[in-house]
């Protein structure tokens, strides 16, 4: 029970990465990725290649896993520059369909669908299976509050007062002097990099990779975590991922209930449940959970 | 050179099928302005639906119409219920969940129908052949009633007075709206119509080849490259660009095997967007 809970935990807390990964781009400078599960992935399998195939230790998986989703992020981005916000999303559901068929079929690097097994853990093998969950949190979770410290400098930032103001209106901060385009591409490669930082982090605790776990679902769930946490709320993207890591085991453990209905059914209505709490979170309870608390701006040339 | 001929074909033949929904998606962007990801459920629905009423007993042109109607009615109903009201919003959120309403009803079908496969039991017919080329008279066939059913979306644009309304709300909704043409109306229509025809796109592409609850999942990329491709919003662009993706995902096999199929919109999306960033013929050719 215990294991099983600080497992809920874990997954919990890499969802609240990307949470905040997500809240970054859409709560902070409203551009949107709809291809979160693909830099999720990016990640992953960098890190995962890198400690397996590259020999290299756990710590420079992690490190390049950060850059490699980064520069994913920037290819992205700078792509759609010049264009709307639904561009954006078009361009980047496609971009983690393409993620996923490339480690479907480049076997000779990420072993197809077969995926990528034994993917070290920090001292897993010192603490076995027992301990390696306890100790592991700990670790994921000073990652996340870090993370979390990022997201909440950038927010009281004048760099995070551009982002929001671009936000609202990008014509106005253009006019205002502020590089949109600059900011928005870089906005945009810290939130893809801290994106496939989780993957990374996902990789060494199942410990097992493939394509099929990066499926595009992955990126609604963010979506209904970030929405009911409140776009644009560093604080609320965690709360929302611990709720929805809440609904999902307890969906699970309610469509088991439903007598007759086979495995696949039970799969769909899970999905089905999921999918209906984006649109009514989004219809019904627009601001979150803990709404976006815009800070004052700090007067300019002392007190008045 | 044999082989190139034949993906050419095989290319128009698939470019026409998509060439269906693409019209549908467009139009819904010209007039509704948000990218309609729930497509994907549509297009798995009208497949379904189509394959329930030819089952019953139902001709192909008929069944096709009951992919349309159901199809249309769930993304009318979608749309006044999860999407339009977003909009007030901005298009993301609106998109946003658009998605959640595509996994609905990709699930609601899963629900009733399972994962497997299936294909619309029809006739099976020799395949004709000119020299090396071979032609099936049934993706003929597919394809003329496609290419039927654009003629028809054209001719309504063209001539009907929704249609010319259609075209004048996308144009300018406010002047459209001075002019005593009701944005509502429009925009139902538009959701119908535009839906309706997704679902008939979905049948069609699963009369090519087979359904499951993805099937829509798996065209979608493709329907928006299409879209993108010919100018979002413009319909004989998508039109173009269905054709232009079609031909582009069959000669892709050739080259670099069929595995990478998928990809092709991706990156055709990419290059127009970085060359001709409002695609082929513009975004309001509508």
């Amino acid at each position: 029970m215990l294991n099983y809970l600080l497992f809920i935990a874990t997954i919990g807390s890499i969802y609240g990465l990307l949470a905040l990964s997500l809240n970054l781009i859409w709560g902070g400078t409203g551009m949107v990725n709809l291809g979160l599960a693909g830099f999720f992935a990016v990640g992953a399998y960098a890190s995962a290649l890198t400690t397996t195939t590259g020999h290299m230790p756990i710590l420079a998986g992690w490190v390049l896993a950060l850059i490699v989703g980064g520069a994913a992020g920037l290819v992205v981005v700078l792509s759609t520059t010049r264009l709307r916000e639904d561009y954006l999303a078009i361009v980047t559901l496609g971009f983690a369909e393409v993620v996923r068929l490339v480690a479907s079929n480049e076997i000779w690097l990420t072993r197809g669908t077969d995926g990528i097994s034994g993917i070290p853990g920090p001292w897993r093998v010192a603490l076995g299976r027992e301990y390696f969950n306890a100790v592991y949190l700990p670790i994921l979770l000073v990652v996340l509050l870090l993370v979390y410290w990022l997201m909440r400098r950038i927010d009281g930032s004048p760099y995070g007062r551009a982002l929001r103001a671009i936000r609202e209106d990008a014509q106005v901060a253009q006019v205002a002097g502020k590089p949109v385009l600059r900011f928005k591409a870089q906005a945009f490669a810290l939130s893809a990099a801290i994106a496939g930082l989780a993957g990374a982090l996902y990789g060494h605790f199942t410990s097992y990779i493939a394509p099929d776990l990066f499926l595009p679902l992955i990126t609604v769930y963010i979506f209904l975590a970030v929405a009911s946490g409140g776009v644009g709320s560093p604080a609320g993207a965690l709360v929302g991922a611990y709720l929805l890591i809440a609904l999902l085991e307890s969906a699970r453990f309610f469509v088991e209930l439903i007598p007759a209905v086979t495995a696949v059914q039970r799969a769909a209505l899970k999905e089905l449940l999921i999918a209906v709490a984006l649109i009514l979170v989004l219809r019904l309870m627009p601001k979150g959970l803990l709404p976006e608390r815009i800070p004052r701006a700090p007067l300019v040339g002392g007190k008045p | 050179m044999t082989l190139l001929v034949q993906a050419l074909l095989n290319g128009l033949v698939s470019g026409a099928l998509l060439a269906v929904p693409a019209i549908g998606f467009t139009a819904m962007f010209a007039v509704l302005r948000f990218p309609n990801f729930s497509v994907s459920g549509i297009a798995t629905l009208g497949a379904f639906a189509g394959y329930v009423a030819y089952g019953a007993g139902l001709q192909i042109v008929g069944s096709l119409a009951v992919a349309f109607a159901i199809a249309g009615a769930a993304g009318l109903f979608l749309d006044r219920a999860a999407h339009m009201p977003l909009v007030k919003q901005g298009a993301l959120p609106a998109a946003i969940a658009s998605i959640a309403s595509g996994l609905v009803l990709e699930n609601v079908v899963r629900l009733l129908f399972g994962n497997d496969m299936r294909g619309y039991d029809r006739p099976i017919a020799r395949d004709m052949r000119i020299g090396e080329v071979r032609f099936n008279p049934q993706q003929l066939e597919t394809m003329a009633i496609a290419l039927a059913i654009m003629l028809a979306v054209f001719a309504a644009l063209a001539f009907t007075r929704i249609g010319k309304a259609m075209r004048a709300s996308a144009d300018n909704p406010d002047l459209a709206a001075l002019k005593g043409i009701r944005p509502q109306r429009v925009a139902m229509m538009a959701s119908f119509v535009g839906m309706g025809l997704v679902g008939m796109g979905g049948m069609l592409l699963g009369l090519d080849s087979s359904i499951d609850p993805l099937t829509g999942t798996r065209v979608l990329l493709s329907i928006f490259a299409a879209a993108v491709l010919g100018g979002l919003g413009s319909a004989p662009g998508a039109v173009l660009g269905a054709f232009l993706i079609g031909i582009a995902e069959e000669v892709s096999v050739l080259v670099v095997g069929s595995q990478y199929r998928a990809a092709v919109g991706f990156f055709a999306i990419l290059i127009v967007l970085s060359l001709r960033p409002r695609g082929l013929l513009g975004e309001r050719a509508f």
